[in-house]
């Protein structure tokens, strides 16, 4: 099971998605966002960072990457693809997902780690979780406010894409407390959180078990690999 | 050198937090004359050569495909400047 995790100009956590990703079981294998190839994997991870400086809009100019033509391809045709945070904006600049971001309602940048509800259960990376199972992971963003039109909040709301939602504090004011979507056939997911620096004890979110034990991110990638295997 | 205008705002009904910022910044200097204010961008495309509408309409598709995210932002305006920069 190979998974892809794409580099682009200013991505920072595509070496702890690709560490994630051997974790779970899967072997990570780099792309980069100038090709026009995919090396033949079975999905793909968009990373957190800031591309391009978050120049113009988070994730517009890399949604344009030359890459980018096979990913929306790859997702067309149903391949499971993940945006993380600066993916996650990238997908939506796409239009692979709906809504966008915009500035923290807040003004300001925030890091902390976050509560989530699992809304879908039934999409390519949260088939392994139960619905209304409760999580924790980082999150990281200054242009995390997730919004769409009321219609389309309507739409993803009726139709099962709101995939996570912040609970206790809604970090950003994104609307309807919505951390993550997907896609209409599930196969495209976006988070603003970070699955990925919670994949290994000692280094993920502080649980009631210990300090920075908290590993809730690896299922994120270990439901990728059920739905490959199918 | 001709150049064309691009001017783009945040949509009317979203929360625009810049502005809500600065809003606040006249405020306390006490410039109280203001209720609100708005922050959007301008983009200046410089060209080779002459504008006609053929141009201009090309500039406003790349100004509502990249430009501009129409699921947040206007495109307010697209006009040739009236003065080289």
């Amino acid at each position: 099971m190979r998974i892809g995790v794409i580099t682009f100009p200013g991505s920072l956590d595509d070496r702890d998605a690709a560490r994630a990703i051997r974790l779970a079981g899967a072997e990570p294998v780099a792309l980069w966002h100038g090709d026009h190839d995919l090396h033949g994997v079975d999905a793909i991870v968009l990373p957190g960072g800031f591309s391009y400086g978050d120049y113009l809009r988070a994730g517009a100019i890399a949604s344009h990457a030359p890459i980018m033509a096979e990913v929306i391809d790859a997702a067309n045709a149903g391949m499971p693809v993940l945006g993380i945070c600066n993916g996650f904006q990238m997908l939506a600049e796409a239009r692979l997902l709906p809504g966008a971001h915009t500035r923290n309602a807040h003004q300001q940048f925030i890091r902390r780690d976050q509560k989530l509800r699992v809304e879908s259960a039934t999409t390519a990376w949260t088939n392994t979780f139960t619905a209304g199972q409760e999580i924790v992971i980082p999150l990281k963003n200054a242009d995390g406010r997730f919004v769409a039109d009321a219609e389309t909040i309507k739409r993803i709301e009726g139709e099962g894409q709101v995939t996570f939602r912040y609970l206790e504090v809604n970090p950003n004011g994104s609307m309807g407390d919505i951390a993550g979507v997907s896609n209409e056939r599930g196969n495209v997911v976006g988070l603003m959180p970070h699955p990925e620096h919670a994949t290994e004890p000692g280094f993920g979110p502080d649980t009631s078990d210990a300090m920075r034990s908290g590993t809730d991110g690896l299922a994120f990638f270990t439901s990728a690999i059920a739905t490959l295997v199918g | 050198m001709p150049t064309i205008v691009v001017e783009v705002m945040p949509k009317a009904e979203l929360l625009d937090p810049q502005g809500k910022a600065v809003t606040a910044a006249l405020t306390r200097l006490g410039h109280t004359t203001f209720s609100n204010v708005r922050v959007g961008k301008r983009f200046e495309l410089t060209i080779e050569g002459d504008v006609d509408s053929a141009l201009l309409a090309e500039v406003r598709e790349i100004a509502e495909d990249i430009l501009a995210n129409t699921v947040i932002e206007d495109v307010v305006s697209v006009h040739e400047s009236p003065r080289a920069r």
